[in-house]
């Protein structure tokens, strides 16, 4: 690990600098997160009076429930769902504020601030827009002959809580395929166009796959951020219904946990959202270590 | 003020590196001197030693006559002066040149008058309540000086310190150091990768390779006797002209002076020592085409390809006088100018 | 941009204006809709325009808050959302670039143990480990208290490592100056390291203000006493109301309230947020 050719020699010092960091680290996650595992091996009875160890007799009876093969798969939805239509949209605004100069940062000004919106909040807003007998959506989709009522139909109510997730998370896309578009050299889109490339072609054949260095990165952000982000977007609005439909992992393992009090299995569950968690990051490292290898 | 001395100081870096080997080194009170090598000789690594920011591993560092390898940089009294130099870029030139001294407990009147005093001897005055990044290259560097000045410690040390600056800004601070250094009196200790600084500033040059002192003495012995060939060949621009006995015997028509013993392996000559006219004294005459000739002002630099053995010796001339470009042309190395060195060791032989 | 398209230009001003228009538009709604009365909700679509009760229904809201849905008055869960987001925010800033100074500075045994014990923060957000993370602070007997609202979520392995990285890029030659002139390790870290850091700490700040501004599952779990409810899960609890419609006038005027803060914080100081944004992923 990289450190300075000048160090200082105190002895006890380092660790008087460290202990508080060590103290809430220990006590607020490692050990629960210890605690999580254990438990993922126990079952506990109907009257939480004894406990026994069962092996991994949780997971195999996660695999086994639909409701969490639903949810992994309503999960995988959500996030892909999410991630596209808020890349999308964010790049489409990025490519279009970089051929600005003047009114670059207005733009951007206006276009960061959802970041600052609680996922809760934001689920609040748009719960209200779409809400079936006054919000605005909902009226207009009727007036396009579409009923629309994320209360009963399960397909609206996923639509509604993408749209939440993406349009929240288009801020922060925004500014990195920004920073992204800006950090391409002018010079090479003026050799595409001496080249005879259009704008257009330009774009998809000289700019986006130098892109894709922020692309990735901002996939696996994206994807992270809608597996555990949301869960106030979710909680706020729909609560994993109607009949399980926006039922995602994050909000699974707290309903189980909290609601259902099936300690056994949120514990198991915990510990595969750990397992995935430590999967992206893993793969979000070696990809910064890529990038710092350019 | 003191003398600064080094007794079989080692240092060993983990891994088995050997950074520098045993040596001694003795510097006189108020003494300037400049240790001289390429990048990775130790030199610097020396300096750090003697400031107390690199360990010893074996050997004693002595300031003022008394040992100091336990002690911390700022107990030893010695002030730096760095490469980049390491001005806190958040505090005003007045702030840089106090905060030492506040650390120390001076008075604040006597911090004053010694920011006064180096204001003055370095004309800093106008800037003082700037910030680093303010200034041009040349004000850094003095304020660094100044930093160094306000200590009033024992020793200066000097790590590379003009090695930011362009061409012309270096000769005038080089100029200026010296000045200075012999105004204050202080003993400095000098660190460089350029040969021409050293001989310039230098009261004695040290000159290392790969963690050893080749040679120690004044300017001019380094450069009109060179102890190793390293030496030889890194000191003096253009550089020496090295040959093996065997490839100037070849060139010289099959024979050697009588003065060139049988140890020799290597023979050098300056640039500047070799002659178009042998003018009656004894010298080895050889022969080969011009290949390139760089005017230098009032000189011309001459590179003579030899057609024996493929080399090329370098020769300086006055303005052009009689070469031109592809001619062949006679040269002689007059035998007082020439250097030997052991075909073993790389030592002189006198 | 290459060559002049005009066409070009005012199909991207086109985009963005609509890109604008459609991240703005809820924001909007909720504003509208906190100024109307509550018979405005009753039926049909919601007011497009502003209505005539916007002072009467911040005030009430402020002051009172609903008593029949069990909230608490704004004030009070504003006062809270911000006691939590500042301590949240300092104290992550503080713990992270103590122990950035001491991985960077020093050499211990055991330093690489605590690099990772820090680095595996990471992967270990509040979501994936509720329950026992819950008992843990139950047991310590802070639920309800601000301390456990904001002492679980200040260690922080982003925060470190952005100290971490800032401190590498810090010249060597700046500590040698100082140990020549005479500042020990504390000193240093005071004197140079700190002013260096600014403005570091000062873009931290904003993204861990919002961060903890923000924070919803957090204080839903720990909280069962209305006094010390956030603003941002508070508005759960006036939505929630059985079987009828939510007060709308009043949940947007919480909602509003609710942006307010870190909204504010993210335009006036867009610079320092950019950076901060930035400098957390690499």
């Amino acid at each position: 690990m990289q450190t300075k050719r000048v160090v200082f020699s105190n002895r006890g010092l380092p660790y008087a600098l460290l202990a508080p960091q060590l103290a809430i680290t220990f006590v607020f996650f490692l050990w629960p997160a210890g605690q999580a595992i254990w438990q993922s091996f126990l079952r506990e009875d109907a009257f939480g009076l004894k406990t026994s160890f069962v092996g991994v007799e949780n997971y195999l009876r996660l695999l086994r429930e639909p409701d969490y093969l639903n949810s992994l798969s309503v999960t995988g939805v959500f996030a892909v769902s999410t991630t596209v239509l808020s890349m999308g949209l964010a790049l489409l605004l990025a490519a279009a504020a970089d051929r600005m100069i003047r009114s670059r940062d207005a733009y951007t000004t206006l276009l960061v601030w959802p970041y600052a919106v609680a996922p809760a909040v934001a689920g609040v807003l748009w719960w209200f827009m779409f809400n079936p007998t006054i919000g605005i959506m909902s009226y207009l989709l009727e007036q396009l002959g579409y009923d629309w009522n994320h209360r009963l139909s399960g397909t609206d109510a996923m639509i509604m809580v993408v749209i939440v997730a993406a349009w929240k998370q288009i801020s922060y896309n925004f500014l990195f395929f920004l920073a992204g578009l800006q950090s391409i050299p002018h010079s090479l889109s003026e050799a595409a166009a001496i080249d005879g490339a259009g704008p257009v072609k330009r774009f998809f054949t000289v700019v986006l796959p130098l892109l894709s260095p922020t692309t990735f990165f901002l996939m696996v952000v994206n994807i992270v951020y809608a597996m555990f982000d949301t869960f106030g977007i979710i909680h706020a609005t729909t609560e994993g219904g109607p009949s399980q439909a926006t039922n995602i992992l994050v909000y699974k393992v707290f309903e189980d946990g909290f609601i259902g009090l099936n300690l056994g299995s949120s514990a198991a569950q915990s510990v595969i959202l750990m397992v995935i968690v430590i999967g992206l990051t893993v793969i979000q490292f070696r990809f910064v270590e890529r990038r710092v290898a350019y | 003020m003191a003398a600064i001395d080094l007794a079989g100081v080692k240092k060993t870096y983990p891994g088995n590196v050997t950074a520098i080997h045993p040596l001694d080194l003795n510097i006189a009170d108020g003494e300037l001197l400049v240790l001289v090598g390429p990048s990775g000789c130790g030199k610097s690594t020396l300096l750090r030693m003697i400031a107390g920011l690199e360990t010893v591993t074996e050997g004693e560092v002595m300031i003022g006559g008394g040992p100091v390898n336990k002690r911390e940089p700022a107990e030893r009294d010695i002030a730096m002066v760095f490469q980049n130099y390491a001005l806190y870029p958040h505090m005003s030139v007045r702030g840089n040149l106090e905060y030492g001294l506040k650390n120390r407990g001076t008075p604040r009147a006597e911090i004053d008058a010694r920011v006064e005093e180096a204001a003055r001897i370095l004309e800093i005055g106008p800037f003082l309540e700037r910030k680093p990044r303010q200034l041009s290259g040349g004000q850094r560097q003095r304020v660094a000086m100044g930093r160094a000045i306000v200590r009033h410690p024992k020793a200066f040390l000097f790590d590379e310190p003009l090695s930011n600056l362009d061409a012309k800004l270096r000769g005038q601070m080089r100029v200026e150091i010296k000045r200075l250094q012999r105004s204050l009196n202080t003993t400095s200790v000098y660190v460089t990768h350029d040969q021409l600084e050293a001989m310039t500033l230098a009261d004695r040059v040290v000159v290392m390779n790969a963690g050893r002192i080749e040679q120690i003495g004044k300017p001019t012995e380094v450069y009109e006797r060179p102890a190793s060939l390293f030496v030889a060949g890194f000191v003096g621009s253009p550089p020496m002209n090295l040959f093996g006995t065997d490839e100037l015997k070849t060139e010289a028509g099959g024979s050697l002076p009588e003065s060139i013993g049988a140890n020799t392996g290597t023979i050098g000559i300056r640039p500047d020592a070799v002659t178009l006219s042998a003018n009656g004294n004894p010298a080895i005459a050889v022969t080969g085409t011009i290949e390139l000739i760089e005017p230098v002002g009032g000189e011309s630099h001459v590179y003579l390809r030899l057609p024996k053995t493929d080399r090329v010796m370098i020769l300086v001339v006055r303005g052009h006088e009689g070469v031109s470009l592809a001619a062949d042309l006679t040269v002689h190395l007059p035998v007082g100018a020439l250097h030997q060195f052991d075909a073993g060791t790389g030592r002189r032989i006198d | 941009m290459v060559e002049n398209r005009p066409w070009l230009t005012f199909f991207s001003h086109a985009i963005l204006i609509l890109g604008v228009l459609a991240v703005a538009f809820p924001v909007y709604l909720a504003f509208i809709a906190s100024t109307h009365p509550q018979n405005a909700f009753i039926s049909g679509l919601v007011p497009l325009l502003p209505g005539d009760r916007m002072i009467e229904n911040y005030g009430t809201m402020l002051d009172a808050g609903i008593s029949t849905s069990g909230a608490p008055p704004l004030g009070v869960m504003m006062w809270n959302s911000l006691v939590m987001a500042l301590s949240i925010a300092i104290g992550k800033i503080i713990i992270s670039i103590l122990s950035a100074f001491a991985i960077v500075y020093f050499r211990f045994p055991f330093r690489l143990l605590a690099f990772w014990a820090i680095f595996i923060t990471l992967m270990l957000p509040v979501e994936v480990r509720i329950l026992p993370t819950f008992k843990v602070v139950a047991d310590l007997g802070l639920l309800n208290s601000y301390a456990g609202l904001s002492i679980p979520l200040i260690a922080s392995a982003t925060a470190t490592f952005l100290f971490r990285q800032f401190f590498i890029t810090v010249p060597d030659e700046l500590t040698e100056a100082a140990r020549v002139d005479g500042a020990g390790p504390m000193k240093f870290f005071r004197d140079i390291l700190l002013p260096l850091s600014r403005t570091n700490i000062a873009a931290l700040f904003v993204i861990l203000f919002i961060y903890g501004w923000n924070q919803y599952l957090w204080p839903l779990l720990i909280t069962t006493d209305e006094s010390y409810y956030t603003i941002v899960m508070g508005i759960k609890r006036m939505v929630q109301v059985a079987d009828s419609q939510p007060n709308w006038n009043f949940v947007m005027a919480t909602v509003t309230l609710a942006m307010l803060p870190p909204v504010l914080v993210v335009i006036l100081m867009q610079r320092l947020f950019v950076k901060g944004l930035v400098e957390t992923e690499k």
